[in-house]
């Protein structure tokens, strides 16, 4: 048995209306920013499947994304493979 | 007759729901949310409140909850369901109705008076309803109506739409930017039942206007028609929903 380290990102279906993401983008024009646009919020599951192999791991994140993560009605999501335990470390974050 | 009250972790409408239906002169009882149990009441709702403190999405780990998969044999059965706030969200999330509540357009929490009308009296429902518009509160984050448009015109050709957001003059409020439509719902949409007419959820609170010291007891309409529609349930023999069908062809 081994552990596989998944990202889930579950972000609003396209042309679903995003009021998060609407509300950053108007947050833009204050920082000067006027070259992003399309910005769409959505959410970041991390977690960690013990399992035989990487395809078992993955049917069972699979699985959960669908039942349970996200709502297919009103979102998509993508599973991504990580290495290490976990991805979210800011790049400028100093060396320990 | 008994009707059972689900407390899930964060509901804070419960205690509305059942005096509610103590207002309306039935026998309202508590059920827990980890108790499979639905200790023989003839018609359930799901209450308003922050379930599971609303994580990951409103409604979603409710529906997980061991009380949430009797309640699914019991609508299946034939059993009347009404969700309240974020008991719509759960049935929702459940698939028990059709939709999802997505974030209020205004990305504000909508707390306050709204008008909402029902959109047909022959519904177990609306049955004990006047038609005319109810005052009602609305509290909530998430509330705004979605499927996409075939299921819209789907839900209202087959007279699914059960309540709609309304100005003071009863006219819908269509425009999803209109402040009669608290939280954007497409086509105003505040409430809607299944296919099979059964399991009903609405985002506004009719239980909290359930005495005139309240402000109102304009929200009694709803709740007695849920009461009328589980009592002629209950002395039919609980017949399942294709029964019911079998009945009204017969007829």
């Amino acid at each position: 048995m081994s552990e596989f380290r998944y990202a889930v990102n579950v972000l609003p279906k396209p042309g679903i209306l995003d009021p998060q993401g609407r509300a950053v983008e108007q947050s833009l024009p204050h920082l000067n920013v006027t070259t992003v646009s399309r910005v769409r919020v959505g959410r970041r599951v991390e977690l960690t499947v013990t399992d035989d192999s990487e395809a078992g791991a993955r049917a069972v994140v699979d699985g959960l994304a669908r039942e349970l993560l996200s709502n297919p009605l009103i979102e998509v999501y993508a599973i991504e493979l990580l290495q290490g335990t976990s991805s979210a470390v800011s790049p400028k974050a100093p060396a320990r | 007759m008994r009707i059972g009250v689900v407390t899930f972790p964060g509901s804070n409408s419960d205690v509305d729901s059942l005096n509610a239906l103590t207002v309306a002169g039935v026998e309202a009882v508590t059920l827990w949310h980890e108790s499979a149990d639905l200790g023989g009441v003839s018609a359930i709702v799901l209450p308003g409140g922050f379930s599971y403190g609303d994580y990951l999405r409103a409604g979603v780990i409710a529906r997980f909850s061991p009380v949430m998969r009797s309640v699914k044999d019991f609508a299946a059965s034939g059993g009347y369901v009404l969700g309240i706030c974020n008991g719509f969200q759960v049935l929702a999330e459940s698939g028990l109705v059709p939709g999802a509540l997505l974030r209020n357009r205004s990305l504000r929490f909508a707390g306050r008076l709204i008008n909402i009308r029902p959109e047909r009296l022959d519904s177990p429902f609306t049955r004990a309803a006047t038609g005319a518009t109810l005052r009602v509160p609305v509290a909530h984050g998430e509330g705004c109506y979605f499927a996409d448009d075939a299921t819209l015109d789907q839900l209202e050709h087959d007279g699914q739409v059960l309540f709609r957001y309304v100005h003071d003059d009863g006219t819908p409020a269509l425009d999803p930017d209109d402040p009669a439509n608290p939280n954007g719902s497409l086509r105003a949409i505040a409430g809607v039942c299944n296919e099979a007419g059964n399991v009903a959820g609405l985002m506004p609170h009719p239980e909290r206007m359930s005495e005139g010291i309240l402000g109102s007891d304009g929200g009694m309409q709803l709740i007695r028609s849920l009461v009328e529609s589980a009592a002629e349930w209950e002395a039919a023999g609980r017949p399942s929903p294709k029964a019911k069908t079998q009945v009204e062809a017969a007829r």
